[in-house]
């Protein structure tokens, strides 16, 4: 079995002494000052704080303390995590200045395994984009190719793993937003199952769709991540106990898995992202595993579910940036409403609003009929979908985008078309299941193409070695490393 | 032509749980502005609620002494507005799965208010105006609520003020709440309506908000019925709206920012999961209710011939009902031992908070042996009292205070030898009621207490005096 994991790497480094913990972290605070400028990954940095747990590291080290798995490793928080006394934006103007008072979660748990925080990455404005474009400090780049985007919302977390300039990333995925984002910068992106993982401290942008995961340069690295954050908490009365620790897994033989290959998924992939993706799975049956293909008609009713309740959502958790209590305040207003007015018209920018608005009018008096409780039947067809779907495989393979990354503002002419690249990613968000994007060759235009892999609930062990498998295989075809950042 | 008043309420009543409904906070009434606040309470970013269990608990204990059905499945859900004290510009409230429904309430004139739902909310911060300065205190932000939502059934003002006081009166006493109107913990939304004496259909409502003292509240009614028969007698219409009450001026108001009322965009609250209210929970809250009070009011006038208005006093506040009731049990003097405590005890509280408290000296068990001294003849009621306030000051028992002779009363013996001399002195007496005059006995009685300074059994004393004058 191949190692392609970075963090059992680094851990035998660190343990063997070989490299300190705070040399390593030097290493990535320095590419990361190098490149951060070309790729726009980081929003920011918080170096101090990244050394200080180094160091820290480094004692434990010293004095032979046992160290959890992810002790030393150095990594980001997508900029939508609380974290304390480190500013917390959602990269909007809106939430400028602001400086949490509390941790969320996830990042209690790695701050308690001694992760070295880097710095917070790129996003959409509050998760509301594809591109990262939609952030108030500008798109993160795709590393492999600066004239592309990173994809989004995770995009700055995709970048910054994709450029070595992080070993992992936490990001979010409301409709695709881990896994869209790694298959453009060709990494692996695991959106866990709703409840596998706390949202406390994640702030929301769609709360019935939410859910944190890793992105990684390995299978193995997020299975390790997951298997790290995938813990029920209290504090999350969504969060189950039920999730299953998957690095075990990993290297299980997978002759005789089925694989689904839902028809309508294929529709309108580009050709030479199709071509990668058969290639994939011309892969799998030479493991031994078997294809069965089936329709899944009612799959197209999820992007229209999808932005009629994660909107709805939004707009109301959206509404408590009024300007009175923290972040962003208008400058010249007359009374209180005005105020309230002036700060979300000058401090939200033109995808939130279209977003809020559109939440606001399908919840409206007289339409809620119509839109929302339409959309949320819709969601119960798309669950049951699912549910008979698995009743015949083990896990399904679609894409993850229908084409490679966009060029830079590629995404800024056309709402609703960029809303369609989003259209095999969403389905796993609206039934709450697992779904990881991992790398399966390249475009004709050299950009990474992802595969994605679909589980039943709470099926991240099975999901994670039927990746891991087909990583072992072909890694050396369709993984490409970026020649900048750190390079272990 | 003559109108009738209607009435609906909506009531809002301050769960007195230790901590708040979705985080850990206390709720306690007062302290420093924003000081009983977390992360969660305040809305900041990426916090979660999470139920307290307590408050579904006080909730359901609430919904089964008003008789309603418990929810077995239930859910939250947003309400959406925009003020400055509400945090997250929703308020998690209950919109069409209330957690208790169909419930009554019953008044003295034998009427049943009937409950159309009792569902569970938080509360939002409170803004505070200083010399033209707003500041907002989110200390209440997030003290759960539950409200209490009436059917129309109410047909005056007295009846309203008894709903209102009832619903105190049993809320208190399970504990699940102080109901404290001049400290917020119990709001009213009245409803008001008219309509021509004999006709069925309801007329169109006005709805008056925060009214949160009884005076108050009398008055916007008053002053709304007033208002809406005027409307009908001059052939207007009443329009449906919302309206505050002007404590200075005594009229009500139509409230103009309308717009923000009128579309709360209701959706399941996704942060949270259904609240399942298993038969076994159900029961074991029940199970662990004190007996109705309403019950216990009845059995009170009933079983120990109290006053309907001295019972209801005592059983406003639970602790004092039980006092009384360990005092009085099988006593023949129940009555006085209610009155030791409507007077003398109570005379002692400067505030309803020291009532509430109810601490006092003696001890149930030593008003009860005070009580029983008088069942046996031994005292005399005019002695009681001295007693009592004896043992208040002091924290002793009854014995400490009364001599040998006091509680030793007079043996047969020596009140027979009283009652011969006091025959014997009152012979006008014995002559008028030998000859017929019952009432003559009285003046002989009367002279042996004197003689006997009150220690004599009055009743023994006339049956002695009764053989005796026989003869």
């Amino acid at each position: 079995m191949e190692q392609h994991g970075l963090i059992q790497k680094i851990g035998k480094l660190l343990r063997s002494g070989e490299i300190s913990c705070t040399e390593l972290t030097k290493q990535y605070l320095e590419a990361i000052r190098r490149e951060n400028g070309r790729l726009n990954a980081y929003v920011k940095l918080t170096p101090e704080t990244a050394l200080q747990t180094a160091a820290e590291v480094d004692r434990k080290l010293a004095a032979k303390e046992e160290l959890p798995p992810l002790a030393g490793i150095p990594m980001t928080l997508k900029d939508n995590f609380s974290t304390k006394g480190i500013e917390t934006t959602c990269c909007s103007k809106i939430l400028k200045g602001y400086v949490p008072i509390y941790d969320a979660t996830v990042w209690s748990i790695l701050k308690k395994q001694g992760t070295v925080l880097l710095g917070k990455t790129n996003m959409d404005e509050f998760a509301m984009g594809s591109s990262c474009e939609t952030s108030c400090f500008g798109g993160a780049k795709n590393p492999h190719n600066t004239e592309r985007v990173a994809g989004g919302s995770s995009g700055g977390a995709a970048a910054a793993v994709a450029g070595n300039l992080a070993v992992f990333g936490l990001g979010s995925d409301t409709g695709g937003s881990i896994r869209q984002p790694a298959s453009f910068c060709g990494i692996v992106g695991l959106k866990p199952t709703y409840g596998a993982v706390s949202r406390f401290g994640l702030i929301a942008y769609a709360s019935s769709f939410d859910q944190i995961g890793p992105l990684t340069q390995s299978v193995e690295d997020a299975a390790l991540v997951y298997d790290a954050i995938a813990q029920h908490d209290p504090m999350d009365s969504t969060s189950s106990n039920r999730a299953l620790p998957a690095f075990s897994s990993l290297g299980k033989e997978i002759r005789g898995l089925k694989i689904g290959i839902p028809k309508e998924y294929y529709d309108g992939v580009r050709e030479d992202v199709k071509a990668a993706l058969f290639g994939a799975l011309k892969v799998y049956e030479s493991l031994g595993a078997e294809l069965v293909e089936f329709s899944m008609p009612s799959v197209k009713y999820s992007l229209p579910a999808y932005y009629i309740l994660a909107c709805a959502e939004a707009s109301s958790n959206l509404g408590r940036y009024d300007g009175i209590r923290y972040g962003y305040r208008t400058e010249h207003y007359t009374d209180r409403n005005d105020m309230i007015c002036k700060t979300r018209s000058e401090g939200f920018g033109a995808e939130v609003k279209r977003r809020i608005l559109l939440g606001t009018y399908v919840l409206s008096a007289g339409y809620y009929d119509a839109y929302y409780k339409k959309a949320q039947n819709l969601r119960g067809t798309v669950v049951k979908a699912f549910e008979d779907a698995f009743a015949h495989c083990d896990v399904i393979a679609a894409p993850t985008v229908p084409t490679t990354a966009f060029p830079l503002n590629f995404t800024a002419q056309d709402a609703v078309e960029t809303y369609l690249t989003d259209i095999c990613t969403v389905p796993v968000n609206i039934a709450g299941l697992p779904g990881v994007s991992i790398p399966c060759g390249f475009g004709s235009d050299s950009m990474p193409v992802g595969l994605q892999l679909i589980g039943a609930r709470f099926s991240e062990p099975t999901l994670l070695n039927a990746a891991f498998q087909y990583e072992q295989a072909a890694r050396d075809d369709v993984f490409q490393a970026v020649e900048t950042g750190v390079r272990l | 032509m003559n109108y009738e008043l209607v009435c609906g309420l909506e009531t809002h009543v301050e769960l007195a749980t230790k901590t708040k409904i979705f985080c850990s906070c206390s709720t306690e009434f007062g302290g420093e502005p924003n000081t009983h606040c977390c992360p969660i309470c305040i809305g900041l970013p990426g916090t979660l609620p999470k139920l307290n269990k307590a408050v579904v608990e006080y909730a359901v204990a609430a919904g089964l002494v008003t008789h309603c059905k418990i929810s077995p499945v239930s859910k939250m859900d947003r309400k959406n507005y925009v003020y400055p004290d509400l945090p997250k510009a929703y308020q998690i409230s209950q919109y069409d799965m209330p957690l208790c429904k169909n419930g009554w309430v019953e008044l003295s004139n034998g009427r049943r208010i009937r409950l159309n739902r009792i569902h569970i909310e938080e509360d939002a911060g409170k803004l505070v105006h200083d010399r033209g300065n707003t500041y907002i205190d989110y200390n209440r932000g997030g003290v759960p609520l539950i409200e209490i939502v009436s059917e129309p059934d109410l047909r005056s003002i007295d009846e309203v003020q008894e709903y209102v006081e009832t619903l105190q009166m049993i809320l208190r006493y399970i504990g699940v709440s102080d109901c404290k109107m001049q400290e917020g913990s119990l709001r009213c939304d009245v409803n008001v309506s008219v309509r021509p004496e004999g006709q069925e259909a309801f007329g169109t409502r006005a709805e008056i908000k925060n009214m949160n003292s009884f005076t108050h509240m009398a008055k916007a009614i008053a002053y709304e019925f007033d208002r809406q028969t005027d409307l009908l007698m001059s052939g207007e219409e009443v329009v449906q709206e919302t309206r505050r009450y002007d404590e200075g001026t005594g009229c009500t108001e139509g409230m103009r920012d309308k717009e923000d009322a009128d579309d709360y965009r209701y959706f399941r609250e996704p942060d949270l999961v259904t609240i399942r209210v298993t038969d076994e929970m159900r029961e074991s809250i029940r199970a662990k209710m004190p007996e109705d009070p309403q019950k216990r009011l009845a059995r009170f006038v009933a079983d120990y011939g109290l006053p309907e208005a001295d019972a209801r006093q005592l059983i406003e506040h639970r602790r004092i009902a039980d006092y009384f009731e360990a005092a009085a049990k099988g006593t023949k003097n129940s009555r006085t031992a209610a009155n030791c405590i409507l007077e003398q005890m109570f005379a002692r509280f400067g505030s309803e908070a020291e009532k509430d408290r109810f601490e006092v000296a003696v001890s149930p068990a030593q008003l009860h042996d005070l009580i029983l001294l008088l069942d046996a003849g031994k005292i005399r009621k005019n002695l009681i009292k001295s007693t009592l306030e004896k043992m208040l000051d002091s924290g002793k028992p009854a014995s400490d205070f009364l001599s040998e002779k006091d509680l030793a009363g007079i043996s047969a013996e020596d009140l027979r030898a009283v009652c011969r001399k006091a025959a014997e002195e009152n012979a006008a007496a014995v002559a008028d009621y030998r000859a017929g005059k019952k009432k003559a006995l009285g003046a002989i009685v009367g002279a042996v207490m004197k003689a006997t300074k009150g220690r004599a059994n009055p009743q023994e004393t006339q049956k002695i005096l009764t053989e005796l004058l026989k003869g």
